[in-house]
């Protein structure tokens, strides 16, 4: 029983105090060699894919709006054009950025990822995100936003709309990823056509919060459609996720309730990807490290996703504990980074392997075909 | 005194019918390996910088996707980043339009691309005011076009000032006093405009060159007011020497209202290109070049455009037919119009009975030859003694072919600029500020 093995890269790591790690480089994060390092050793360890973070405001512990704290990482690249600049330094591995429905236009995603495939060789993937924050929509100022505070939840109308929206967003992307037949250039010489128009598609979406015309300006991709991925804590995202992702990234806290979630999940669809979030500390001294890490930052370390700290030996055995729950892949979430990364591509993966559970060589040449996803043809070709 | 240097720019082979498809030498649009091939030589030659343009929706004409010339494109920023990885000194210069993007949102994409290139990046300011291309976008329609340039000032001006807001060494590091950044360096963006509202902090630090290099297009008065209030550089559409001189003295000309020095403006007109051995094997490469691309079909689209009808039944090699262009709308769609679409089918009629001319050979005639047509020693004077003449501070060279369009002049004609003491024979600086000699 094999399972699928990605890595959510962010800032220095989990840890909010990651970065004062004796290893850490909190100077280079603003800089591209940070980045190629960190996604060339997921390559090394085979992994699937490696996700990138991202929001539209600097990150905070508040709900909404700035902490003005220091001790913490602060400051973010935009997620799409990060991968794209370390596409041409990798081959094989997965880049899956983050990108908000709420803010950005679903025409500029669809091209953005669509180009990122394009220069990949058809290694993208797309994380959408929903905003809800006042702070963020201010820096629009496009819609007011109510203001989130203790009584925040999931079920409030704000957030409904917004997933909503989100939903509308991903459909408007994938058709438009569809809105070029993959053979639509032609370059007929006698009729002097370099396209086929008839196989060029308007995609006419118009629902409650935008509406799009089409087709994209962008020829389709290598991997016809990305890999669209969504992280989801509870029935609402799940449903989002069931309606237009290929990979939910859900957060069971033990085997048993990953079980309950992979039923539930399933209820909704048959053919999503579940992969399970985890933070993970790795090492002997994986507990000190965390501990120590609690101290400097003046507490516990909080997270939707389960805490894992103990050896590769025993996260392995973990993982496919919970892959016998049905769980099918994992996105690590390294506590701090360079350390925890290589111990997941070094450690990990070695006893993975030497219980026959994850890949010796990377299979495939596209995101999909190491999730093991086919190749869609575009839902406007015309079945001959 | 040294030589006024000459600064050189690449385009990126576009979707109109310059570029030529119908050649067995044309390779994809598309693959990131026709970016990489086309930087890659313009790195050789040392060029300033690489430039994408841009077009949020595909041509149509006659109310159906233009199918005759290159169609497909990426977005530009996301190749661009991508270039960033497989070249090192190269500039960057992205097309992105200012009607449908947000200010918080491409300021933060330019500075990413600016850090992850260590100083490379270029914005290309475009603004669209049809609701033509609005219709696949969710702020829709209409920007009335008395306020695209309105919008596009205000646009860059909040740009900078979101540039701005993190101080030099706001970004710490610094791990044994626990200050990852210093938050009183990190300002407060507090702006309300015509166009936009925007308040809070923006997520990254200054990047390498402060502010990317702001590039602007347009020749209305209004444009060159703009970029003489705010751009680096002007992407000219005057390429002859008479043109270019007026142009350039004009722009030249309003700098000093804005308190602006004329080398903190540079104008580079786009220019195109043929070599030969001779001058006589040049003008017949040239002529080749525009019949492929001026092709029959093409030559049919062309005077649709102008004459509004559907001009399908006319041989494009026989006579101009004696029918009146339809006064009524115009058949075309995401193109720049052609203004007074009855003056110019006089003009073109008269020219075509004065010279005997076929559509096709008219069409070839009214859209222009190559700027420089020559051998290389010839192509590098005339470009040289543009310069020098400040009839442009350097070229935007257009190839006709990807992605091979460039070999032949950064390896025949850049050695021979270069001994003329005109152009750079490495760079000197690592970022396309110091590239454009832009403070």
């Amino acid at each position: 029983m094999t399972l699928h093995l990605a890595v959510a890269l962010d800032g220095a790591g989990w840890h909010p105090a990651a970065w004062r790690e004796a290893s850490a480089q909190p100077e280079a994060i603003f800089s591209a060699r940070y980045w190629a390092a960190l996604v060339a050793e997921a390559e090394r360890g085979l992994l699937d894919f490696v996700t990138i973070e991202d929001s539209l405001s600097l990150q905070s512990t508040l709900l909404d709006g700035p902490d003005a704290r220091a001790d913490q990482v602060r400051g973010r690249f935009d997620a799409v054009l990060l991968t794209a600049r370390l596409a041409p330094l990798t081959s094989r591995i997965g880049l899956v950025p983050t990108a908000t429905t709420t803010h950005t236009e679903p025409f500029h995603v669809a091209i953005g990822i669509a180009t990122l495939d394009h220069v990949s060789g058809g290694r993208a993937g797309w994380r959408p995100q929903i905003s809800a924050r006042s702070t963020e929509a201010a820096h629009f100022g496009r819609r007011p936003f109510p203001r989130l505070d203790g009584s925040f939840s999931i079920d409030d109308e704000h957030v409904r709309a917004l997933f909503e929206e989100a939903t509308d967003a991903v459909e408007v992307v994938r058709r438009l990823w569809d809105s070029w037949e993959d053979d639509a250039e032609i370059r007929d010489l006698p009729t002097g056509r370099f396209i086929d128009r008839d196989k060029l598609h308007y995609i006419d979406f118009a629902g409650r919060f935008f509406s799009v015309r089409g087709p994209s300006i962008t020829p389709r991709s290598p991997q016809g459609q990305p890999v669209v991925t969504a992280l989801a804590h509870a029935r609402l995202p799940y449903e989002f996720a069931a309606g237009g992702a290929d990979v939910v990234y859900v957060t069971p806290h033990s085997a048993d309730q990953a079980r309950a979630i992979v039923e539930e999940v399933r209820e909704l669809s048959a053919e999503l990807r579940v992969f399970a979030d985890l933070v993970v500390f790795l090492g002997d001294d994986a507990a000190e490290r965390k501990a120590r890490l609690d101290g400097l930052d003046g507490a516990e370390l909080r997270s939707d996703a389960a805490i894992f700290t103990g050896t590769p030996e025993e996260l392995a055995e973990l993982l496919l504990q919970w892959r016998r729950a049905g769980i099918e892949g994992f996105r690590l979430r390294p506590g701090a980074l360079p350390y925890d990364l290589e111990a997941i591509t070094r450690g990990l993966t070695a006893e993975l392997r030497g219980r026959g559970a994850f890949r010796r060589s990377y299979e495939a040449t596209t995101l999909r075909g190491l999730l093991g996803l086919p190749r869609p043809a575009s839902r406007y070709a015309e079945v001959s | 005194m040294t030589r006024k240097q000459i600064h050189l720019a690449a385009h990126f082979p576009g979707v109109n019918n310059t570029t030529v498809w119908a050649d067995p030498r044309s390779g994809s649009q598309i693959d990131f390996a026709s970016f990489a091939h086309l930087a890659r030589t313009a790195e050789r030659g040392k060029f300033d910088f690489f430039f994408l343009a841009e077009g949020l929706r595909l041509r149509e004409l006659k109310g159906r996707i233009h199918d005759l010339d290159v169609v497909g494109r990426p977005e530009a920023l996301t190749v661009l980043s991508a270039l960033a990885a497989v070249t090192e000194r190269l500039g960057l210069a992205g097309t992105v339009n200012a009607t449908f993007n947000e200010p918080y949102e491409l300021a933060r994409r330019l500075s990413t691309l600016d850090h992850l290139s260590d100083g490379r990046a270029a914005w290309n300011v475009v603004t669209t005011s049809d609701a033509f291309t609005g219709e696949n976008f969710r702020r829709g329609g209409y920007l009335d076009r008395a306020d695209r340039y309105t919008r596009a000032a205000e646009f860059v001006r909040l740009s900078r000032e979101l540039w701005d807001s993190w101080q030099p060494g706001a970004h710490l590091a610094d791990k044994s006093r626990a200050q990852f950044v210093r938050p009183a360096a990190i300002g407060t963006v507090r702006h309300e405009g015509p166009h936009f509202t925007v308040e809070g902090q923006f997520t990254l630090p200054r990047g390498p060159q402060g502010h990317p290099v702001i590039i602007q297009a347009g020749d209305s008065d209004e444009g060159r007011e703009f970029a003489a209030a705010t751009a680096d550089v002007i992407f000219s559409r005057h390429g002859t020497l008479e043109d270019g001189r007026a142009f350039y003295a004009d722009v030249k000309g309003r700098l000093a209202r804005y308190h602006r020095e004329p080398d903190q403006l540079k104008i580079m007109p786009a220019a195109t290109y043929a070599l030969g051995d001779t001058e006589e094997e040049a003008a017949e490469n040239a002529a080749a070049i525009r019949r492929q691309q001026v092709g029959p079909q093409t030559a049919t689209a062309f005077i649709e455009q102008v004459w509004g009808r559907d001009m399908s039944a006319y041989d494009p090699d026989g006579p101009l037919p004696d029918v009146e262009p339809d006064p009524s709308e115009g058949v075309s769609q995401g193109r720049v119009p052609f203004g007074d679409r009855a003056a110019v089918a006089a003009k073109w009629r008269a020219l075509a009975e004065e010279k005997k001319l076929t559509i096709r050979e008219l069409v070839i005639e009214v859209t222009g030859r190559q700027t420089f047509v020559g051998t290389p020693a010839g192509v590098a004077r005339q470009i040289d003694e543009h310069v020098q003449a400040d009839a442009a501070d350097g070229f935007i060279l257009v190839p006709h072919l990807t992605p091979g369009g460039l070999d032949e002049f950064v390896d025949r004609v850049v050695p021979l600029l270069q001994e003329r003491g005109a152009f750079r024979t490495d760079y000197t600086g690592t970022t396309l500020r110091e590239h454009l000699e832009l403070s």
